[in-house]
């Protein structure tokens, strides 16, 4: 199989825009969830059911006036949330969107990278955003801001290590790191999540303080820390730092559905002959068990309050993480015992 | 100590079980209760299109009724100055001339009739106090000024405009 750099550039295009139409329009429906999970409307001025509200919202950001603190760190200041939002975007690289798309003989794979590390890449891209707010906190010189990024990266530090361990377990069933090759061996109905619920439920625990959202969005606290991280931050760049949290969302759903609920492999995939149709259809089942990990991530944060900051490390590093651990222990004996 | 309702609950600061540990199961109810309210029927009202219904028995601004040759009805007897809680009332009686029949129903009545909105407490006492029919709290809103002179409402402002019949937006009784 050839692989024309035509192709993968198109294939960034269409990821890179989706990817930010989808966080946009997240936004929208985190109002609109919240407001229906609290029996009220939600925006509706702009456009019908206000679909216009993120554009409006958009150019809101951009036309605010920008300020730079005078004794803030002018380079780190700007590289904050840079990074922040390159790293949020560069982890939709390595995520199979579908099988293979045939064009008049030519086979087009419906993944940017399919590299051997898929998962161990998307954990290093995770861990680089941690910089982007670490960063943002120390150049803001701000005690408020200083404070919310040190809690937001250990935070993040903690959990990340229970998620590596959740993601173990599947990669000893695999046999393989790479994301298209665990995909495809969820075939049909063959998900992981049948295989490792404990997994899931640590990985999904991980994922939610991962985005800092909901019981674990102890970086935003107006009471202790102000705004948290960007305290400081306004216009665009305040932007980019809520907006990079949404493609985070996005993110993540994507590697829960694509990790334990078999990316884009649907039931009865076998009895469609054309494998351009089923191709199709996967990318619309995968879209589809995205966007239920999203409405999933904001129906949590409306639903339970946060925790306290020492039960979050308490929760992370006390239960998560030996619970993965065990977890690890029982699937390879499991697998010793069946000769998988 | 009595309680006066049995819906206080005594707190046990009690160690959790581990069920409760998990945190698992609660969250699971909490979030069915959250999906129960995405399906329920909105609260909302969308103002600017919407009103929210006044009550039966709203109590607004006042009115000083005409009966319905368009005579006004007030006799500035005082009942309902003496009966204000607030004394926000006050009026100068004056006799009717010849000619005035049209004006006014009965032979005295009052030239000048003053509410100081800003004292008015809205209880409706002037309303039940008045003998001849004449004051009545309608649903109209008290409109929000910037000077404090502007709320003493004279005759101008509270006589019912000739030609209006008893439209229930401005005047509605709830008293028979």
């Amino acid at each position: 199989m050839e692989i024309l750099l035509f192709d993968k550039i198109f294939l960034i295009v269409i990821v890179f825009s989706v990817s930010l139409v989808i966080a946009l329009y997240s936004t929208l429906a985190e109002r609109k969830v919240s407001a229906f999970l609290q029996d009220r409307i939600g925006p509706n001025r702009a456009g019908v059911f206000g679909l216009l509200q993120p554009v409006a919202d958009g150019v809101k950001f951009f036309f605010k006036e920008d300020i730079i603190p005078t004794h803030a760190d002018k380079a780190l200041y700007i590289l904050g949330p840079s990074i922040s939002m390159i790293t949020a975007l560069m982890t939709s690289a390595v995520i199979p969107w579908g099988t293979y798309m045939t064009f008049s003989g030519r086979q087009v794979s419906m993944q940017i990278a399919d590299i051997n590390i898929g998962i161990l890449y998307v954990f290093a891209v995770v861990s680089i955003g941690v910089y982007g707010i670490m960063i943002g906190g120390w150049g803001s010189n701000n005690k408020f801001s200083l404070l919310g990024a040190l809690r937001a990266s250990s935070q993040m530090i903690s959990y990340e290590i229970a998620m590596g361990l959740s993601i173990i377990s599947i990669v000893m069933m695999t046999g393989s790191m790479s994301l298209g090759e665990i995909v495809s061996q969820q075939h049909g109905m063959n998900w992981n999540i049948f295989y490792q619920p404990i997994g899931f439920l640590i990985f999904c625990t991980c994922a939610f303080a991962e985005c800092n959202r909901t019981p674990f969005d102890l970086p935003e606290c107006e009471a202790e820390l102000v705004g948290g991280y960007h305290t400081e931050y306004s216009s665009m760049k305040l932007g980019l730092y809520l907006f990079s949290e949404y493609i985070n969302i996005f993110i993540s759903s994507a590697i829960m559905s694509a990790m334990f609920f078999g990316g884009y492999n649907f039931p009865f995939m076998d009895m469609i002959a054309s494998p351009n149709m089923v191709s199709i259809i996967g990318v619309f089942a995968f879209f589809a068990k995205i966007i239920f990990f999203i409405f999933f991530f904001m129906w949590v944060r409306w639903t339970i309050p946060r925790f306290r900051y020492d039960q979050l490390m308490k929760l992370g590093w006390k239960y998560l993480i030996p619970l993965a651990l065990a977890n690890i222990v029982i699937t390879g004996v499991v697998m010793l015992i069946f000769n998988k | 100590m009595q309680l006066l309702t049995n819906r206080s609950k005594v707190v046990v600061n009690k160690k959790m079980t581990l069920m409760e540990k998990l945190y698992i199961p609660a969250i699971f109810g909490g979030m069915m209760i959250t999906i129960k309210h995405l399906f329920r029927k909105k609260v909302t009202i969308q103002y600017p299109e919407q009103t929210r219904e006044f009550s039966k028995v709203y109590r607004g601004k006042h009115i000083l009724k005409r009966d319905e040759q368009g005579r006004e009805n007030c006799t500035a007897c005082g009942l309902c100055a003496v009966s204000c809680p607030a004394e926000a009332i006050t009026m100068v009686a004056a006799e009717r001339k010849k000619g005035e029949e049209h004006l006014y129903r009965e032979e005295k009545y009052a030239s000048t009739y003053e509410i100081n909105m800003l004292r008015c407490i809205f209880c409706g006492l002037c309303e039940e106090a008045c003998p001849k029919d004449a004051i009545y709290l309608t649903e109209e809103l008290m409109p929000a000024n910037y000077d404090r002179s502007n709320f003493i409402y004279g005759k101008d402002k509270l006589v019912q405009p000739l030609g209006t019949s008893a439209h229930p937006k401005t005047y509605k009784p709830y008293k028979k």
